[in-house]
């Protein structure tokens, strides 16, 4: 519980800002480089999950649209293909500190166990990250230079990186929950793991749940906002084949993939149990080893809930016994080990127990949503469905929140661990920082990031503007002569 | 430290021994390379932010056109030289990359500025919008190589900040060392009467890089005597001949217009610094703590292993630069034939 031990006063909030800042001074140099990391890495996941999410899509509508030549093709390839090359150049500017910031701010980490993770990190920049950048430079200039195989080619390839990229990452994440294949070797006062087994390090237990998590997360969140926009526009003009088309792909596909998701996350959830039992513990808020109920709807009754969640203390809806059925595989009497029980201090429990009620209420809402989409396309009025599309508008960007809240079960759940069971958060940061660095560039990236996402989000703003008014009311797009399936030229007004 | 637990392994995942015995050193080399491709590929993209400085409206369109589809790419090399060290030496990566903590942050922060300046300026008609992030394209095209030529000088001296003066005139010779590879780049990429004034700058950037080299190794030799070896050694010696000899060669090649070995000579001049840092990094990887290449190398199976992958794909990222550069090889203009993206 070291997130919530640090108290801020709230009346240095209004003071003057060197008091400000001399407040901030102390945060530890541990508790800085944790919320460094985390807020980054919070903003960076939203652009990685965007390019993991977007490439299939693209690669769909860019061999479509080379396939069989129509527009309504080349329209969706246009205005996505802008999306994501403003979101890869995002998640590029948020990601590069990431790698770095293993050294800067965790350094006793990247001693102790940077000989098992380098090794992926820099097969990720070989293998994928190259690939990406030097693909996408072909996606985004180089349209009338190759030919049309080469042009799908080109969109594949970015693609095959963002999801290689996703593996190497997921492989050293998904060690630092399940270490296998190393060993500790002392050496001169400093103990680190030694790889023995690279198979067993990166194809470790937790490996393939997290990456198929991750991707499909990603899918789910993607199509959300596609069908999102699909909706604005399908509103906007009615006509528009371009974005009923997109807006029918995405309802079925968010049906496919959010059951799917639910049916795996089951799968997942007793992996976590065996493997990770405190966080198994922490996710459904379990204090005293017995037998376990699974709460599907929890509302806090007092403040205090909010903040100490305790399943004894708080109105739930609940299955009966069905945390210790899920936990051992089918046996509702089995005892759950209780927080209490473990010999490690325990997770920051209420940002563990509350993000992953939100992640899997809204897991649920995904499947509701593709659901009642299927239907009305099956009954062939999706485009008229005009209730529906307003809250596809207002569910598009819920599947990010769910991406996020998931993560937020993995890596705070993980907690007091960095490397489970081998090497713990506060013994990870480098010895040389100071409050005062940790707490600037903090401080930096907060301000930073904030805008960054501002400015992201402005030039979106612009996309979809422009995309409206292509997409007048009563125009057909495809009798638009602008899509001619070539790129915008730059002209001297634009 | 790098010796044996078991050998009892099978052969290709042997933890005790390389797979050649100079791995470590290959290692350390591969480190300076990775640093140098990185300088000269990214430099001709720093150089053109530089020069964006002083472009007009139609320059500057032109100026994107040419940096646009290659930029990302280039950059990556920074991204592969970070991992390579913490790969093949992770002790000494978190050490050093933690004592430089605020100038490594500060360098991220100006790249970032570069890579979004370039990209959001032309994202929206908004006068103000366009001149904030040229603004920020150019202080940050500007900052990076000065923090990246004062951070490698920091830790190839041993010096424990970057806020000392030879650090510091590195990174000013950085500077104009990316200012000459970015007139280079854009000598090949442009066709237009602004190539005068670019061989102009050119020159007098290539000329301020070999001076401030110059007054960067008087200011080493007296301020680290411990160094004056390695500074008056052979290998130093044929350097600082070989820049002076690629400076003459850019010079005389801008003069001439021949603007492929303006850029190769130049390209060279980024080569040399690279090596330049090897020479006074060797035998440590980390001279303020002493640390050797022997100290921190990784264990042979990690290293073996991440070895075998370098082999596999460093020749296939070879030919992806071939394949980009030679797509995109032909002079860039702004009437469309680059999509402004």
């Amino acid at each position: 519980m070291i997130v919530m031990s640090v108290r801020i006063p709230v009346s240095a909030i209004g003071d003057s800002a060197a008091d400000l800042v001399a407040t901030i001074a102390f945060l530890s140099p541990e508790l800085a480089s944790r919320i460094q990391f985390g807020w980054t890495i919070t903003v960076h996941i939203l652009f990685a999950s965007l390019s993991i999410g977007l490439a299939p899509f693209l690669v769909y509508v860019t061999v479509q649209e080379v396939r069989t030549g129509d527009r309504r093709y080349a329209r969706l390839r246009e205005f996505w293909t802008k999306v994501f090359g403003v979101g890869f150049v995002m998640g590029t500017v948020t990601g590069i500190p990431m790698g770095f910031m293993f050294g800067t701010n965790f350094g006793s980490f990247s001693t102790t166990v940077g000989e098992l993770l380098g090794g992926p990190l820099s097969f990720e920049v070989k293998m994928a990250f190259f690939l990406e950048a030097v693909s996408l430079g072909v996606l985004l200039f180089g349209r009338e230079r190759v030919s049309d195989r080469f042009y799908v080619l080109s969109s594949v390839l970015v693609g095959v990186g963002a999801w290689l990229s996703a593996f190497w990452v997921l492989v050293v994440n998904s060690w630092m929950q399940t270490p296998r294949g190393y060993e500790i070797v002392t050496e001169g006062g400093t103990s680190v793991a030694r790889l023995t087994d690279p198979v067993a390090a990166f194809f470790n237990p937790r490996f393939p749940w997290m990456y198929v998590h991750m991707q499909n997360a990603s899918i789910i969140a993607v199509t959300l906002l596609v069908a999102g926009v699909a909706a604005y526009f399908v509103r906007t003009n009615r006509e528009s084949d371009a974005w009923r088309t997109a807006l029918r792909l995405a309802v079925v596909v968010l049906l496919v993939t959010s059951a799917f998701q639910a049916v795996h996350g089951d799968a997942y959830g007793r992996h976590v149990a065996d493997t990770q039992p405190h966080k198994f513990a922490a996710m459904e808020a379990h204090y005293e080893t017995g037998q376990a109920d699974l709460h599907l709807v929890a509302i806090p009754t007092d403040p205090e809930a909010i903040t100490d969640p305790r399943a004894e203390n708080l109105y739930t809806i609940s299955i009966p016994h069905a945390a210790s059925f899920l936990a051992s595989g089918g046996d509702p009497t089995a005892e759950v080990t209780g927080l209490d029980d473990f010999e490690f201090e325990s997770p920051p429990v209420a940002i563990v127990f509350w993000s992953f009620r939100l992640m899997v209420g809204l897991g649920f809402w995904f499947i509701a949503l593709g659901a009642w989409g299927t239907y009305r396309y099956w009954r062939g009025d999706l485009a008229e469905a005009d209730r529906y599309l307003q809250v596809l508008m207002a569910s598009a960007p819920l599947g990010f929140v769910a991406l996020l809240t998931g993560w937020y079960v993995t890596e705070i759940g993980r907690q007091p661990w960095l490397v489970q069971g081998v090497l713990r958060t506060a013994e990870g940061v480098s010895p040389s920082l100071t409050s005062t660095e940790a707490t600037l560039t903090l401080l930096g990236f907060v301000v930073g990031y904030l805008g960054l996402l501002a400015a992201f989000l402005l030039v979106c703003k612009r996309f979809v503007d422009e995309e409206r008014d292509r997409c007048g009311v009563g125009d057909r797009d495809d009798a638009d002569g602008t899509t001619d399936g070539r790129p915008r030229e730059v002209t001297a007004d634009d | 430290m790098t010796e044996a637990l078991s050998a009892t392994e099978p052969a290709l995942a042997s933890t005790s021994t390389y797979l050649v015995e100079s791995l470590p050193e290959l290692w350390f080399g591969l480190v300076v390379a990775t640093f140098g491709v990185y300088l000269l590929l990214d430099g001709f993209d720093f150089g053109v932010g530089v020069l964006f400085a002083e472009a007009d409206e139609a320059e500057r369109r032109r100026f994107l056109a040419a940096f646009g589809p290659l930029w990302k790419a280039n950059e990556v090399w920074l991204v592969l030289f970070g991992t390579v060290l913490f790969a093949g030496f992770p002790a000494a990566y978190a050490v050093i990359l933690s004592r430089y903590y605020l100038a490594v942050f500060a360098l991220l922060l100006a790249l970032g500025l570069r890579g979004l300046g370039s990209k959001f300026r032309g994202e929206r008609d908004d006068e103000r919008w366009v001149r904030f992030w040229d603004r920020c394209f150019v202080v940050g095209s500007t900052a990076a190589p000065f923090l990246l030529g004062a951070f490698a000088a920091s830790w190839a001296l041993g010096e424990p900040t970057v806020v000392a003066v030879v650090p510091l005139l590195a990174g000013a010779a950085t500077v104009a060392l990316v200012t000459a590879l970015g007139a280079a780049f854009l000598c090949v990429k442009l066709e237009s009467p602004i190539r005068e004034r670019l061989v102009r700058r050119g020159r007098a950037a290539t000329a301020g890089y070999v001076a401030l080299g110059t007054v960067t190794l008087v200011a080493s030799v007296i301020r680290y005597p411990a160094l004056r070896s390695e500074i008056q050694s052979v290998p130093m010696g044929g350097l600082c001949i070989g820049t002076i000899a690629c400076a003459g060669v850019a010079v005389a090649a801008a003069t001439g217009t021949r603007y492929r070995w303006f850029a190769v000579a130049t390209g060279g001049l980024a080569v040399a610094f690279a090596a330049i840092i090897g020479v006074l990094l060797y035998p440590a990887i980390d001279p303020a703590t002493g640390t050797t290449i022997a100290d921190a190398v990784a264990a042979p199976l990690s290293l073996n292993l991440t070895t075998g992958f370098a082999v596999v794909f460093l020749p296939l990222i070879g030919s992806y630069f071939v394949v980009l550069y030679s797509l995109f090889d032909d002079p860039a203009s702004d009437s469309g034939q680059y999509q402004h993206g």
